[in-house]
């Protein structure tokens, strides 16, 4: 047997893949959501932007035969949807949480009809980097092949790290998320600020579904999103809003997804089931962890709806 | 014509306002109001709540535009569509809410007010820059620390320093001292009076303290229910004929005299420690004790704690640690407690700490008492009727002015809102009185009325715990005052005998 020469390293080599490739829609969306989340407002429909992106991004990739113009047009629609989001949100008296929920039921019953036609072709994928070469283990070759959008988001945290502090956009968002009062005290309006950052929060998070449509699993169908989209969203909040814990949020999310295939793949059959839950568990672990009655989110936007 | 190319006048310039008139639908917020403020002189506007100061000085800064009326800045006529175009004319505000943005640091809250911000900044060279203003300047501030860790009056320093790094000749003050200590009132005035006589500046200062009026100001404009009531130099005025000008015809409620004398022990803290909402040590271990027929006044600049004892008392807080007692008996601020011991809480902010908005002035009088005779039968069934009639004569015995008892309070006024609570909290006999801030933006008839229901309350032989941010208003009213310093009662003394100076160094934990 190929394998029996690293016996039970299967598994974190396998958790390890994992999490390189099914952390990389949680990385996109937690980062878009980030940015909205920082500019004051919630927008919990990025599950159905996520569902949105994968099909545009399969179906363009399919009818032009770029999987990347797919993922330029995956991160078009997230950013309409976005807008669409920042343009209900700027209504009066337009509750951002209900608009959210309204959206993500719109964005998966929206990408379920359009994308009937897509769940029989075959549409180019996106292109992997094969950082296993120098190894003769295919399981180490199998866990080292990432692709390029992965990079490109472990590229974007500190990326959004730094831009928080330093840009003019990142003090203007930061401004309209902790204090919409001072943001227009200095003449500048919030809705616009705000319907900015939710429109870059959809790009983001409709290029995190390009990826699983054209690299992981990698193809059009219904089941294809478990619930990553707004799994993403509550990772912000552990998160702390802060784009670097992101990215290790995300990874963690990865790996602990990718427990329950890893140890199927070794033998371990016996609650299957309950290691694939794994990340809701992990989910709900750090939310009774990190939160208490008795004091508010350290490092939560004041302008939040669940924080005011 | 762009008003961002005229280049903004060098040196102090005067504003005037000419026959100012704002209509928000139905109400006239102004009738033909005239501002006139001199180049290089310190002006004060003085007008109770709801007189129209606030909606002439944003008229003036382009939040609102005027329905009528010409603003002329530096003897030219200007349009001023938006807070934008006034600030291009060097017109500058501070707010009396902190318009500081809490979760940075002082430094980016500088920088972002500009209106040139880099799409990249450059910080060595920005803090460079940042240090060099500040070395100009007679007050420092922390350039590197947070806004959320720094006092309330390094917030306040830091919102005029703000104003003045952004090159503003005119500066409107809407209530500046409101948060400060008489000293650091002082300071921060002072040296603004300076940089007016020295012909840099122009101030146009909201306030309703008339010792700083005296003490600084040139010249005052006084406003009345939206209407100019007077105007002219200080020096010929008096605070009585500026105080008169400012109520007009109104009769205030006549505080009855202290009389009486303090009683046995009502309400005890032992070593109270309570957390803030972040989790840090908001109140370390106090200890006080209230006697019976005694308003125990409790100071200090607001942020030190006091909101954290009193939402303690109140039960919206469960304190770390330490022990209430009430007339001897532990106390956990149940229903049941506050209820045998006759406890009233008149919160701050009452119309989010003590009513339900959404609900009418009849429900929220009847909170104490709603599900027993006589407003319900067997502990459940709600007789509407009497809520009515119970609502009916307390409106008229404390003076509420609201349409219908069922009007939801959240449309009625600050001073009607705190009326209706005190309607509640203080129509039975009181044992203990809590009070945080009762008269926090009220008018002078609302104050008043406040004033004496807790001196009678006193006087009936409550235990009161007075905590406030108005030191004139403790100095009026309690027995006793205790100043609050970063959670720990730093003085304790008896009202009679306290000296401002002494009290104002505690407050700054000197």
């Amino acid at each position: 047997m190929a394998d029996g020469s690293i016996g039970l390293w299967t598994v974190p080599l396998a958790v390890l893949g994992g999490a390189i490739r099914v952390s990389t829609p949680f990385l996109f969306v937690s980062l878009g959501e980030c940015i909205t989340e920082r500019s004051g407002r919630i927008n919990l429909g990025l599950e159905g932007t996520l569902v949105m992106g994968a099909m545009s991004a399969y179906g363009i990739s399919y009818v032009t035969g770029s999987p990347w113009l797919g993922v330029l047009a995956a991160g078009i629609t997230g950013a309409l949807l976005g807008a669409l989001h920042a343009g209900i949100c700027s209504l009066p008296r337009v509750n951002d949480v209900a608009v959210g929920i309204a959206l993500m039921l719109f964005g998966t019953g929206l990408a379920f009809y359009l994308g009937k036609p897509l769940i029989e072709p075959t549409a180019p994928r996106l292109p992997a980097i094969d950082f296993g070469w120098w190894s003769d283990v295919p399981q180490v070759r199998a866990a080292l092949r990432v692709n390029v959008l992965f990079l490109i988001g472990v590229a974007l945290a500190p990326i959004l790290y730094w831009a928080f502090r330093t840009t003019r956009w990142g003090l203007l968002i930061r401004t309209a998320g902790e204090s919409s009062d001072a943001a227009r005290a200095m003449g500048h309006s919030v809705l616009l600020i705000r319907l900015r950052a939710t429109m870059v929060g959809g790009f983001l998070a409709g290029i995190g579904g390009s990826f699983l449509s054209l690299f992981y699993p990698g193809s059009w169908n219904e089941g294809l999103s478990s619930g990553q989209g707004i799994t993403a969203v509550a990772l912000v909040i552990f998160a702390r809003w802060d784009p670097l814990l992101c990215l290790w949020a995300s990874l963690a999310f990865g790996g602990a997804a990718a427990l329950g295939p890893a140890l199927q793949s070794v033998g371990v059959t016996s609650g299957y089931h309950l290691f694939n839950a794994a990340p809701y568990i992990l989910t709900l672990a750090i939310m009774i962890i990190t939160c208490s009655p008795k004091r508010t989110l350290t490092g939560a936007p004041a302008e939040l709806s669940i924080t005011r | 014509m762009i008003i961002g190319e005229t280049p903004p006048p060098s040196g102090a310039f005067g504003v005037d306002a000419i026959a100012m008139t704002m209509r928000f639908g139905d109400f006239l917020a102004l009738d033909n109001v005239e501002l006139k403020v001199r180049p290089g002189s310190f002006h004060a506007l003085l007008g109770e709540n709801g007189a129209g100061k606030s909606t002439l000085v944003k008229c003036i800064m382009g939040y609102y535009h005027a329905t009528e009326g010409d603003i002329i800045v530096g003897g030219r006529e200007q349009a001023i569509a938006n807070p934008k175009d006034a600030h291009a004319l060097g017109l500058g505000m501070v707010y009396q809410h902190f318009t500081l943005v809490p979760a940075m640091t002082v430094a980016e809250n500088l920088v972002l007010a500009r209106d040139d911000v880099p799409a990249v900044v450059n910080w060595p060279k920005e803090m460079k820059e940042l240090e060099a203003f500040l070395a100009r300047m007679p007050f420092k501030v922390p350039l590197s620390a947070k806004v959320s860790d720094i006092s309330a009056g390094e917030r306040q320093k830091c919102e005029i320093l703000k104003q003045l790094y952004l090159k503003r000749r005119f500066l409107i003050l809407d209530e500046p001292t409101s948060v400060l200590t008489p000293a650091e009132a002082d300071e921060v005035l002072g040296m603004l009076r300076d940089m007016v006589v020295k012909g840099e500046l122009t101030i146009l200062m909201i306030t309703h303290k008339f010792r700083e009026v005296m003490a600084f100001a040139d010249e005052v404009t006084i406003l009345r229910r939206g209407k100019l009531a007077g105007a002219g130099k200080v020096a010929e005025l008096t605070p009585d004929a500026m105080a008169r000008t400012m109520i007009g015809a109104e009769e205030l409620t006549v505080q009855p005299p202290r009389t009486g004398e303090a009683g046995k022990a009502r309400l005890e803290l032992k070593k109270i420690r309570a957390l803030d909402d972040a989790g840090a040590v908001a109140v370390r271990d106090v200890s006080l004790t209230v006697c019976a027929g005694e308003i125990v006044g409790i100071a200090g600049v607001s942020g030190n704690g006091q909101r954290q004892l009193v939402e303690v008392l109140a039960g919206q807080r469960e304190a770390e640690s330490g022990e209430v007692r009430v007339a001897g008996d532990p106390y956990h601020a149940s229903r049941e407690e506050m209820r045998r011991h006759r406890m009233s809480l008149l919160p701050e902010e009452p119309l989010k700490n003590a009513c339900v908005g959404g609900m009418s002035v009849a429900d929220n009088i009847a909170f104490r008492e709603f599900d027993r005779a006589p407003f319900a039968s067997g502990g459940w069934w709600l007789n509407r009727g009497a809520f009515r009639d119970d609502a009916k004569k307390k409106i008229g015995q404390y003076k509420i002015k609201t349409r219908t008892p069922e009007t939801p309070i959240s449309a009625l006024s600050g001073g009607n809102v705190q009326r209706a609570v005190l309607a509640r909290e203080l129509a039975g006999d009181v044992e203990v009185l809590i009070a945080a801030n009762p008269c926090f933006g009220l008018d002078f008839a609302a104050v008043a009325q406040i004033h004496a229901e807790i001196m009678a309350a006193r006087n009936r032989g409550a235990a009161v715990l007075l905590v406030s941010e108005d030191l004139d208003e403790l100095l009026e009213l309690s027995d006793r005052l205790v100043v609050m310093f970063h959670g720990e009662f730093v003085y304790e003394g008896r009202t009679s005998d306290a000296d401002l100076t002494v009290v104002g160094r505690h407050m700054a934990g000197h």
